[in-house]
């Protein structure tokens, strides 16, 4: 994979036009999550239903593309799943995000967001990748703030 | 500024052999680029001249210091104490008993906020220091204000990224005890007028300390001359390996100051009643210091003096104004930091493009730059922005580095258009 790859146009696009980019009133699980490393800086709400499953998803801050494109793409494709299907997709995003997982050839739960699976090569932003992931669990599992350092 | 159309670089040094002195540049990271070093500002490379002195130390002359009577001993002990007669020169000194052998500017600067601070600094007294200053010569000082209750004033920049020394000497009243300041600075590159702020420091009696990791390898610095109290550097910043640095101190403030760290190599006698200290410099350099590190700094400082500082400016002047000219040009970029005196770095922002995404794409195109708060995130909150990249250049450097900074740019500006 090279840096053009990590580059993609889909992340491009997301960090242009990220989708959810919204604050949702109180929502039922929130987060604040930051990197001090490198200061991106954003925050995770969700709405969880009864039947434990994510009605609505979105996320606010500022970052560089990759942490903006994670973000966009994490609200995209967890809205509709359950908590259990979202920690599930947590747990192998982040495999995949440390070279743990490599979606070409492991069973994974990733789909679309397998385009973040060359990240491991650049340690320096793999935290880049995996902030909203951390702060999206942090706010499941109700820890107020996240810091990924 | 169109200097860059200039249609030659400098002639004075001989590039082409300087460039084959440091080994590192022959190398090619990234799919096969070829290294184009542009964070010397976050450590310098390494001649051959240094590396060897440093190699030989460990190879043929590993030995400890001021200890035992055999052969390799006094030869370690003579080579260690000619680097620091080598560092009083290049900085003169009045004498070596002035230079401290320390790990680095950080713990230099430590050393005299603990030691000089907590005798000299109490309750209600201030010390003065700069909206620009790295974390090294901010969080120190908080800590003394912890302990001592003290006063930390911050003296305003202007949007150019220079200091107000109208605002910086209201700051100053007769309680203010110490003033340090960033003599260059690591993320704008502003270099502070030093001797007016020491003509201030002096009309109120206050000490200063110069931080001048930033400056001495690219101009001469004469503490004599500037009269400050207390300056301090890193080797590795100045061609040498990481893991040394100094701490220069009038003798007279450094005689006062209690020893931080007790241990071998700084006392005079031991026993288990009393122990009295070894004079200086020793006292304030306890336990086995960086041999190698300061036996190659001294190698470092021999080398750059026989490049000269004239032609060590001449280079980085027309680098600064060449890089400075065409980077301009490009859409969306914005420079921060465009003090009238500045050194040899460019922090700079692109509209819609996050330092971090810039490093990562100048890295793919072989060229290595810092991007982040660069320890000075005050800078970062006083001109909005999160962060920069920044590229600085040394005496190695040449136009092409300059050419292959701007076009990895461009690049990146086309991934993001």
């Amino acid at each position: 994979m090279t840096t053009q790859d990590l580059y993609q146009q889909v992340i491009i696009e997301h960090h242009k036009k990220p989708r959810n980019f919204r604050k949702i009133e109180k929502p039922s699980h929130q987060a604040e999550g930051f990197n001090p490393l490198c200061g991106d800086h954003l925050w995770v709400y969700i709405n969880v239903n009864e039947a434990g499953t994510i009605d609505d998803i979105s996320f606010e801050g500022d970052g560089c593309a990759i942490s903006k494109a994670s973000a966009s793409m994490m609200t995209q494709n967890l809205k509709g799943k359950t908590v259990a299907e979202a920690n599930a997709i947590f747990h192998d995003f982040h495999k995949m995000v440390l070279g743990q997982l490599n979606p070409e050839t492991d069973a994974n739960v990733l789909g679309r967001l397998a385009i973040f699976s060359g990240i491991w090569k650049y340690p320096a932003r793999v935290k880049c990748a995996a902030l909203a992931w951390h702060t999206m669990n942090g706010a499941l599992s109700n820890e107020a703030t996240i810091s990924t350092e | 500024m169109n200097q860059h159309t200039l249609n030659s670089e400098p002639t004075k040094m001989d590039l082409d052999a300087i460039r084959r002195d440091f080994p590192i540049l022959s190398r090619q990271v990234r799919d096969g680029k070829n290294l184009i070093y542009l964070d010397n500002a976050a450590t310098t490379l390494k001649p051959r001249q240094v590396l060897d002195v440093v190699y030989d130390h460990y190879a043929y002359g590993a030995s400890n210091i001021h200890r035992g009577v055999h052969f390799l001993s006094e030869e370690a002990t003579k080579l260690y104490e000619g680097a620091r007669e080598t560092v009083r020169r290049f900085i003169n000194a009045r004498e070596t008993a002035e230079v401290i052998f320390t790990s680095g500017t950080t713990s230099a600067i430590n050393l005299v906020a603990k030691s000089w601070g907590r005798k000299n600094i109490s309750a209600g007294d201030e010390i003065v220091i700069t909206h620009m200053e790295h974390h090294a010569n901010i969080v120190p000082w908080q800590m003394l204000r912890e302990e001592t209750g003290c006063i930390l004033k911050v003296a305003p920049i202007n949007d150019r990224g220079e200091l107000d020394l109208a605002a910086f000497e209201s700051l100053i009243t007769p309680r203010t005890k110490m003033i340090a300041v960033v003599y260059t600075s690591n993320s704008l590159g502003t270099i502070n007028p030093v001797r007016e702020i020491i003509r201030l420091a002096k009309v109120h009696g206050a000490a200063v300390l110069l931080d001048a990791a930033q400056t001495v390898a690219h101009t001469k610095v004469d503490v004599q001359s500037l009269d400050c109290d207390f300056l301090v550097f890193s080797g590795h910043k100045l061609f040498a390996t990481s893991g040394v640095g100094v701490l220069y101190g009038k003798r007279a403030l450094l005689e006062a100051m209690p020893p931080l760290m007790g241990g071998g190599d700084m006392i005079k006698s031991v026993t288990f009643e009393r122990t009295t200290y070894a004079g200086l410099p020793a006292r304030l350099e306890a336990g086995t210091p960086a041999i190698g590190g300061a036996i190659g700094l001294g190698a470092a400082i021999d080398y750059i003096q026989k490049i000269g500082f004239e032609a060590i400016a001449n280079q980085e002047k027309d680098l600064l104004a060449y890089a400075t000219g065409l980077l301009s040009e490009l859409p969306g970029i914005r420079i921060i930091g465009t003090a009238a005196d500045k050194t040899a770095i460019i922090s700079f922002v692109v509209d819609g493009i996050h330092p971090h995404d810039m490093g990562t794409l100048l890295d793919a195109e072989g060229v290595a730059v810092r991007a982040g708060h660069h320890c000075t995130q005050p800078v970062m909150a006083r001109f909005k922005i999160p962060a920069t990249t920044r590229a600085s250049f040394s005496f190695y450097n040449t136009r092409a580095d300059a050419d292959a900074l701007v076009h990895a740019v461009k690049k990146a500006i086309e991934v993001f258009a």
